[in-house]
């Protein structure tokens, strides 16, 4: 544990990408397989199950630190984080222990047998035997919420590096149903892919976006000029659905969700179509609602999603089909590395077959001659249910994650929203007293979250004025930071979104920056989270 | 009821009786004052008393002054009321303000901090009716490590920074922090540079004479070679400016109290955050308030709410000072420099950021 927890604060402490796999490598050549396959497993998501819910832990943690509840809630407020709060506020150790994560984490799994009271002992008992720092991965195991601000794709490097795999391989081999009982570091790192995980699925390629802004679309000569001869390239509409990738492999169907989500169960509509097609067969494409022959929005999906139950009435208000555009395995063979052509006709061919041809769609080619066409087309794509084109090399494989060149999304909307300032920071230099760095909100339900920070865009006099209302309407003070009353609304752009676990809101932003205040609008005019949600594509 | 021997009124924390004002943020007659940082010593008073040791650093920063200064436990009148000076352990030259009069004694902490930081006079609690202090880190969240642990996690992060071929770039308060982590430094290691600024209030604390570290100052001369594997100390405000690109590749620390929280680290984008601060902890809060035996204390700057309640309900007579401010914007100075980060939490570098003053809020 301690070297788990050393490991998380050093990786705290860079924002460089070789300097986290280096920290990586170094970590994983030095622990235990059993260390690395949890380490593993928690870096992928892969957490342990509850055992003590989060207020036990909390009352726990203030009768151990002797502090009131609502110093402790105060406390949390300005920490952020309750892991990190708990961590904090508790009296310094004088304990010690020798256990290392696996064995953590088997404790934490075999708590379900122990009494409430056995549970509390255990865990103060816990507490008083680690260091402030093992105090605080161990309470983000402990409550579920372990995060790590390193993307999948680095650890994969990092393993990469000491294996000697590929790193599509490794992708691979981390995808899926396994947790760290049922598969070992040995599986992972063998040369010979033994694997005969059923649900498996594979990484998913992921389109970059055309840069555009809301100020500037690309027209269709400089589209032309990114991309080249348009008999190269296959268009097809770009729909607003769930990603998902099914499975059908010996008489089992598997659909997985772009985040990684088993969610076979979600979708029961598409289970006949997925028995029907022959054994040993992946596809990837969209998960949507479909009613009266077209496409239904995205809104529409996501209060389905969104439930425990599938209700009769769910089912019959938002029905499901999947629209298709990729064959990634055929006959049990995985022909991710055949252009992406001689993918489509086999897609073709298993559409041609099909009897639930309501269900199993597939995303139409739209023809082109020249990309003039094709802009003009897309103006009108909300016409055709989407929300803009997907480009796709038709001599293209079918690559691991997000790779610049074979496949481009090219939206209609330009990217910006309205959104309420609620933080405000001062600036710096020659606007050192002017506040100056906004935080922008939009509502999620009757909640402001915040979801971008940005500090450019307003004239001078602008500046002036945004300041003025800032000191006249601070809330409170954390640090550095003013919580601002909620009342102006300014419209922000920016350059891409993608999701995010690290941000309350769930979206990072690409370089967003103030369009315009927008001073004609109240605050219940700006937009809310959906609207950004939707910008997500994929 | 009589008149309270201090009020906050719109000037700053007023003596009716003695005529003079403790830290006053707007220009008075008489500025009694607790220490030289840029929130507690404003420009534009008549006359000011402070620490002997606070004299050349205010010359520096505040110019032409009428100044009088005296040491610690000396004493002198103003109408009748008696102040003298008092070690409050935050930077040198920093002083809790005794005031007395007809028996009453209060006591403004300015600043402070109870550990010994090995370059300022230490802390030391005065006993008195009225205690009026600050509580910058007035949060449970906030407990300090040893200084030696922090003192030694910077020298090995110079060390390795060195072996990896890299600089090391320190931010701290150019009076106080600088210092402070000046003296701790192993200069067997290497080098030592400053930033212009703390170069001067180095200067000016010579002149006093404070004897410090040797240490080079960095001009528009100080060439790539001879940085090579350096520390390099400036303040916060250099932190992205167009100044520190000479010292690439660099590796940045920032030193605060705030840096012990995870959040806050990333908001400063520092590439190490170290947790010095030069004021009172939460404990230490309550130890010093403890240790006055004061009936009453009033709280100023920082969690000013939470910490009142809080000593409130384990039996002080606790207020929260903060209401008397009526809202002026003056006192509302935050603690800690903002720097311009992006969304992704890196500094933006390509602003531009005056050099000719600094910002300075502690
Ligand atoms: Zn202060
Ligand atoms: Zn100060």
């Amino acid at each position: 544990m301690k070297d788990f927890a050393l490991l998380f604060a050093a990786l705290d402490e860079t924002n460089k990408t070789n300097e986290k796999v280096s920290i990586l490598r170094d970590y994983f050549t030095n622990v235990s397989d059993s260390e690395k396959i949890h380490t593993l497993a928690l870096f992928t998501g892969r957490k342990p199950k509850r055992q003590i819910n989060s207020t036990l832990v909390k009352q726990w943690a203030m009768e151990m630190a002797n502090i009131p509840q609502w110093l402790f809630e105060e406390s949390y407020q300005v920490v952020g984080d309750l892991g990190e709060t708990i961590a904090l506020l508790l009296p310094e150790s004088k304990g010690r222990h020798e256990k290392d994560l696996a064995e953590w984490i088997a404790e934490i799994n075999s708590l379900g047998s122990l009494t409430e009271e056995e549970r509390k002992t255990w865990l103060l008992d816990s507490w008083s035997s680690m260091t402030q720092q093992e105090r605080f991965v161990f309470n983000k195991i402990l409550t579920g919420s372990f995060r790590i601000g390193v993307s999948q794709s680095l650890i994969v490097k990092a393993l990469s590096e000491i294996s000697g795999l590929q790193a599509s391989t490794i992708t691979h081999r981390i995808m899926g149903n396994w947790n760290p009982d049922t598969f070992s570091f040995y599986d992972l790192i063998q040369e010979q892919d033994a694997s005969d995980d059923l649900s498996r699925p594979y990484p998913f390629c992921l389109a970059y976006a055309i840069q555009e802004t809301s100020d500037k679309q690309k027209t269709a000569e400089e589209i032309e000029a990114d991309l080249g001869d348009p008999g190269e390239w296959q268009a097809e509409w770009k729909w607003d659905g769930i990603r998902a990738q099914a499975i059908h492999r010996q008489g089992k169907i598997f659909i997985w969700s772009r985040g990684e989500e088993l969610a076979t169960d979600k979708f029961p509509e598409l289970h006949p179509f997925l028995y029907d097609l022959p054994a040993g067969t992946v596809l990837d494409g969209e998960a949507i609602c479909f009613v009266d022959g077209h496409p239904m929005p995205f809104n529409v999906l996501q209060t389905r999603i969104g439930r425990k139950n599938l209700s009769k009435k769910i089912l019959a208000e938002s029905p499901m089909a999947f629209i298709a555009y990729d064959c990634l395995e055929f006959a049990g063979d995985d022909i991710r590395s055949m252009p992406l052509a001689h993918r489509r006709s086999v897609l073709e061919r298993l559409h041609i077959l099909t009897e639930h041809k309501d269900i199993f769609r597939i995303s139409p080619v739209v023809n082109f001659s020249n990309w003039k066409d094709l802009y003009d087309l897309r103006l009108k794509s909300r016409d055709n249910y989407a929300e803009g084109f997907m480009l796709k090399r038709l001599n293209s494989v079918y690559q691991t994650g997000r790779k610049r060149g074979d496949w481009w999304k090219w939206k209609v909307d330009p990217l910006s929203v309205d959104a309420v300032m609620i933080y405000a920071q001062k600036g710096h230099g020659r606007r050192a007293d002017l506040y100056t760095d906004y935080t922008f909100a939009v509502w999620d339900g009757d909640k402001l979250v915040p979801f971008a920070k940005a500090y450019s865009g307003l004239t001078d006099k602008e500046i002036k004025q945004v300041d003025y209302f800032i000191k006249r309407n601070t809330l409170e003070k954390f640090g550095p930071v003013r919580t601002v009353k909620p009342e102006l609304v300014f419209e922000i752009g920016f350059e891409g979104i993608n999701k995010s676990s690290r941000h309350k809101s769930g979206v990072a932003l690409r370089f967003p920056r103030i369009l315009r205040w927008r001073q004609d609008k109240k605050i219940e005019e700006a937009d809310s989270i959906e609207v950004l949600k939707s910008m997500l594509g994929d | 009821m009589a008149r309270p021997l201090l009020q906050f009124n719109e000037n700053g924390i007023y003596c009716a009786a003695g005529d003079f004002y403790i830290d006053p943020w707007r220009p008075v007659d008489d500025a009694v004052l607790t220490h030289a940082h840029s929130d507690h010593a404003r420009w534009g008073s008549k006359r000011y008393l402070a620490h002997d040791l606070s004299r050349e650093v205010l010359k520096y920063r505040l110019g032409d002054i009428t100044l009088e200064t005296m040491g610690y436990g000396e004493t002198l009148y103003k109408n009748g009321v008696k102040i003298s000076f008092h070690p409050a352990g935050h930077v040198i030259g920093s002083a809790q303000v005794r005031v007395e009069h007809k028996g009453n004694v209060w006591v403004v902490s300015g600043d402070y901090k109870l550990e010994d930081d090995g370059v300022c006079t230490p802390f030391e609690p005065v006993k008195c009716n009225t205690f009026i202090s600050e509580c910058t880190f007035g949060m449970p969240v906030y407990k300090w490590k040893s200084p030696k642990e922090i003192h030694d996690e910077i020298n090995n992060w110079w060390r390795k920074n060195k072996e990896e071929g890299k600089n090391s770039v320190i931010a701290g308060y150019s009076l106080g922090k600088a210092q402070r982590i000046l003296q701790h430094l192993d200069l067997s290691i290497g080098k030592i540079f400053l930033h212009g600024v703390i170069a001067n209030t180095n200067e000016a604390l010579a002149r006093n004479g404070i004897t410090l570290q040797e240490t080079t100052r960095i001009t528009s001369e100080t060439s790539k070679e001879e940085i090579k594997g350096a520390m390099i100390i400036c303040p916060p405000s250099a932190l992205g400016s167009p100044w520190m690109r000479k010292f690439q590749p660099y590796s940045f620390g920032y030193c605060s109290g705030w840096m012990s929280l995870r959040g806050a680290k990333r908001r400063m984008a520092a590439d190490r955050g170290f947790v010095l601060s030069d004021h009172a902890d939460w404990d230490g809060l309550i130890q010093a308030i403890d240790a006055t035996d004061c009936d009453c204390v009033c709280l100023t700057h920082g969690y000013t709410a939470s910490f009142t309640r809080y000593l409130n309900e384990i039996g002080f007579d606790a207020h929260e000072a903060h209401t008397y401010y009526g809202g002026d914007e003056a006192s509302e100075e935050d603690h800690l420099t903002t720097d311009i980060v992006n969304s992704e939490g890196d500094v933006i570098t390509d602003k531009q950021v005056s050099d000719a003053q600094e910002e300075e809020e502690l």
